[in-house]
């Protein structure tokens, strides 16, 4: 076993085993704080397969903005956070076997398929990749009007989330 | 090319070890006689008020998604920044104009107060 594959199965069971933390803490702020974990996890993943602007993205707004704005708005909006009841569901024990089922007909499913087993073609390094994206988005050529229209649509989202957090006048 | 990510994977686990070696140094080495003042929750050394889970102030709520979006605009200026060194000079004011149109919404949230904790 390669020392890469042995990083693979580290990886891949501590992101399973964080996955499973979130979905089983009754405490919504420890289930974030494991969702962090988790999403480590796949960054890391995303580095094995080459992927490296997905995993910088993965770090960047999964890690750092969205699992933040949810240990947020869990403590904005729960009064007492260990006051929650039991969560686990009666039908838990079926749901699995049927989750596991389903999970493993998918695989068997996909592995008649003549390319499963098939290696990526390699690509670019992750610089050049980052690069060529980079190129991509600002020449009139490629994606110039997306871009733009991605800042016009992300100020619409800015002054929207505030016009919608703002206190109203008078309360 | 996942070499050069090795030296993030050695910086990453040095700096997940860093932080828990002395905690779990601590536990080893230091003596306990725990008694009820020790275990109370330290708090710049006063005493604590109330429950620690308690609801926060909505306007940490503005703050963050303010934050959300100006870090989702490090994704499309991320690649931009890459090959600053390639583009030519109207593609470098294509990501201005982008960073431009943004600052107007920094600028209105900043007339509007939200920067403001009042």
């Amino acid at each position: 076993m390669t020392p890469i594959q042995l990083v693979f199965l580290f990886v891949a069971f501590a992101t399973l085993w964080a996955a499973f933390m979130v979905v089983t803490r009754n405490n919504l702020v420890h289930a974030a704080l494991f969702l962090v974990i988790a999403l480590f996890g796949v960054a890391v993943l995303f580095v094995m397969l080459e992927a490296g602007f997905l995993a910088v993205i993965q770090v960047l707004v999964y890690i750092g903005a969205i699992a933040i704005l949810m240990i947020f708005a869990v403590m904005l909006t729960r009064g007492d956070v260990d006051d929650i009841p039991d969560i686990t569901n009666r039908y838990a024990g079926w749901v699995g076997l049927v989750a596991v089922l389903f999970f493993s007909s998918l695989v068997i499913l996909m592995a008649q398929w003549p390319s499963f087993t098939a290696l990526a073609k390699p690509i670019l390094s992750s610089r050049d990749t980052i690069v060529e994206l980079g190129t991509a988005l600002v020449s009139p050529n490629g994606y110039v009007i997306p871009f733009e229209v991605a800042s016009v649509m992300l100020l619409a989202a800015l002054i929207g989330a505030l016009v919608v957090a703002r206190p109203r006048k008078g309360k | 090319m996942l070499d050069q990510w090795l030296f993030v994977g050695i910086f990453v686990s040095i700096a997940a070890v860093f932080p828990l070696l002395p905690l779990v140094m601590a536990r080893f080495l230091a003596p306990r006689k725990p008694n009820r003042i020790k275990q109370e929750t330290y708090e710049c050394g006063i005493e604590t008020v109330g429950d620690t889970w308690v609801q926060f102030k909505i306007q940490y709520y503005v703050y963050a998604l303010v934050f959300l979006i100006f870090d989702i605009e490090t994704v499309f200026l991320y690649p931009w920044a890459v090959s600053f060194d390639v583009l030519p000079l109207f593609a470098v004011f294509e990501g201005v104009l982008f960073i431009l149109i943004l600052a107007a919404g920094l600028f209105y949230a900043w007339r509007k107060g939200a920067l403001e904790w009042s």
